[in-house]
């Protein structure tokens, strides 16, 4: 599903954010990401997600290598992915609905199917009740589920996370944990970037740990 | 069906977003309006010559007024003769009675014929000449000039000639006008296009990172550009047509004054869809553009 094969990335102006890194995570793992910030989390994921390129060796993400992958292929590759960012990337334009139902209408769904599933993902992460609601009118941790259901809105195969229970209570921060666990427990590969230790513990999974750009 | 649905949810997003800030949005569409307005008006006054130089028929003559005093016979002679000539098609025979008659009907100046004790137009013959090429008219003129019976041969074409190289003029200015103003529109929405671009950079950002394509991306502002374009188009055509309305109220007076019916020709239905549609394509143009020049040096971090 998602394979490194000594990686490297330097970014310009000589940063090298990863050093030789490699490691495969198969289809419905779920794989913990941690290190220090600055260790190449949020690095490591925007080469699954093709936002960067690596400098050397291959990335391998569902067969394409993204160090080659042309630019044309890469919205197809991102649609297979759920991504959940720290700071949401939610857009304040538009309501809390409009906002899950972007992903369906890049694709093109039907209206209606669209309107249901939507509904469907705000439910799953609680927030039914506020769809009307502009994103600035909730708390983080409402913010950070509401992006959670703009990445599962597309059922995707992959959901990448990173650090999403980063600026949480612990209480939030379990109740999101729970529904990734729960995505894992129907199949969904899950590759989350923490260094919540809390978390770490009640939720326990394989864990890939960076330290200054290496894996440990 | 599918992009049908799509492209008609970016059309009403398009027409939302026009709405909501409806001062600018009128502000450049009466901007676009008013320059599409100027070539286009200039257009209809060419028009309106055309269909002047129409009715006085385009065709060369040659006109050969007789010497006064030249008698029936003579004429008659003469008449043969030209109708002989192998360079000329058809001949008219415009008496001098009938002529009078003719100046007293048609330019209002019955009083001054009125006022005349003895009609001083010579007999003339109109002479339509099967060659129009303007060498051999002036070989033609000249030879018939040369006639004794002749006092003066005249071709009548060369106004119309002087009035096409006008008309030619004009249309070049026109066309000059039209090209330089419709820079300017594509350049206008160039610019508007790219401050939205600006303004819409962190939802351009996001709909990459969710995997829009680049043509999902692009379409609102395209389809931005094309509306903008289209409604000053529109509004061009009101700007000319209540312009019309005026002038030729004004000139109705003028044309009944100088007994003639010229009138502006208001915009045809060709005419007019051609203006829609090409303000509507600099319009996409310009946003195409913008677009292309800014579209890709946005990429999600």
């Amino acid at each position: 599903m998602i394979s490194f094969n000594q990686v490297n990335k330097r970014y310009p102006g000589g940063h090298e954010a990863l050093k030789n890194v490699s490691f495969d995570i198969t289809e419905g793992e779920m794989v913990y990401l941690t290190g220090h910030s600055g260790a190449g989390k949020s690095t490591l994921l925007k080469l699954v997600a093709a936002i960067e390129r690596p400098t050397s060796g291959s990335v391998l993400v569902k067969g394409q290598n993204i160090r080659s992958i042309k630019r044309e292929a890469i919205p197809a590759l991102r649609r297979n992915f759920g991504l959940i960012f720290q700071d949401h990337k939610l857009l304040f334009d538009r309501s809390a609905f409009d906002n899950v139902l972007l992903p369906l209408q890049i694709c093109g769904f039907d209206p209606r199917e669209a309107a249901r599933r939507v509904r469907a993902a705000l439910d799953k992460v609680g927030l039914l009740v506020r769809e009307k609601a502009n994103p600035v009118a909730l708390s983080g941790g409402e913010q950070q589920r509401l992006c959670i259901a703009r990445a599962i809105v597309n059922r995707p195969g992959v959901l990448l996370a990173d650090e999403p229970t980063g600026n949480l209570d612990v209480e939030y921060a379990h109740e999101i944990m729970a529904i990734f666990q729960s995505f894992h427990q129907v199949g969904v590969t899950l590759v989350i970037s923490t260094h919540d230790e809390g978390v770490l513990a009640k939720f326990p999974a394989r864990t890939l740990h960076l330290k200054q750009g290496e894996l440990q | 069906m599918n992009t049908l649905r799509e492209h008609l949810r970016v059309l009403r997003e398009t027409l939302q977003r026009l709405a909501q800030t409806p001062g600018a949005s009128l502000l450049s569409i009466l901007v676009t309006g008013i320059a599409l307005s100027l070539p286009v008006g200039g257009y209809i006054m060419l028009q309106s010559m055309q269909t002047l130089d129409a009715r006085l028929g385009t065709k060369p003559q040659i006109s050969l007024y007789l010497a006064s005093g030249t008698s029936a016979a003579e004429v008659g002679k003469l008449g043969d003769r030209l109708r002989q000539h192998e360079a000329i098609a058809a001949v008219e025979f415009i008496a001098r009675d009938a002529a009078l008659k003719q100046l007293r009907q048609s330019t209002g100046l019955a009083e001054v014929v009125d006022g005349l004790t003895q009609n001083p137009l010579p007999d003339a013959y109109i002479v339509h000449p099967k060659n129009r090429d303007p060498v051999a008219l002036e070989a033609l003129r000249n030879e018939l000039q040369a006639d004794t019976g002749i006092e003066h041969a005249q071709l009548d074409s060369d106004w119309l000639r002087k009035l096409e190289a006008i008309l030619d003029f004009g249309r070049l200015a026109v066309a000059l006008l039209a090209a330089l103003l419709s820079f300017a529109l594509i350049a206008i929405t160039f610019n508007t296009i790219r401050l939205q671009i600006l303004t819409r950079r962190q939802e351009i950002e996001v709909v990459k990172l969710i995997g829009a394509t680049d043509a999902f991306i692009r379409r609102p502002f395209l389809y931005f550009g094309m509306l903008q374009g289209l409604l000053g188009g529109i509004a061009a055509w009101l700007l000319v047509s209540g312009m019309l309305y005026a002038l030729n109220t004004a000139l109705g007076e003028l044309a009944r004054l100088y007994a003639s019916s010229f009138v502006l020709q208001s915009l045809s239905l060709a005419d007019s869809l051609a203006l829609l549609v090409f303000s509507a394509y600099l319009g996409w143009l310009g946003a195409w553009f913008s677009v292309a020049q800014h579209l890709w040096q946005i990429e999600p971090r």
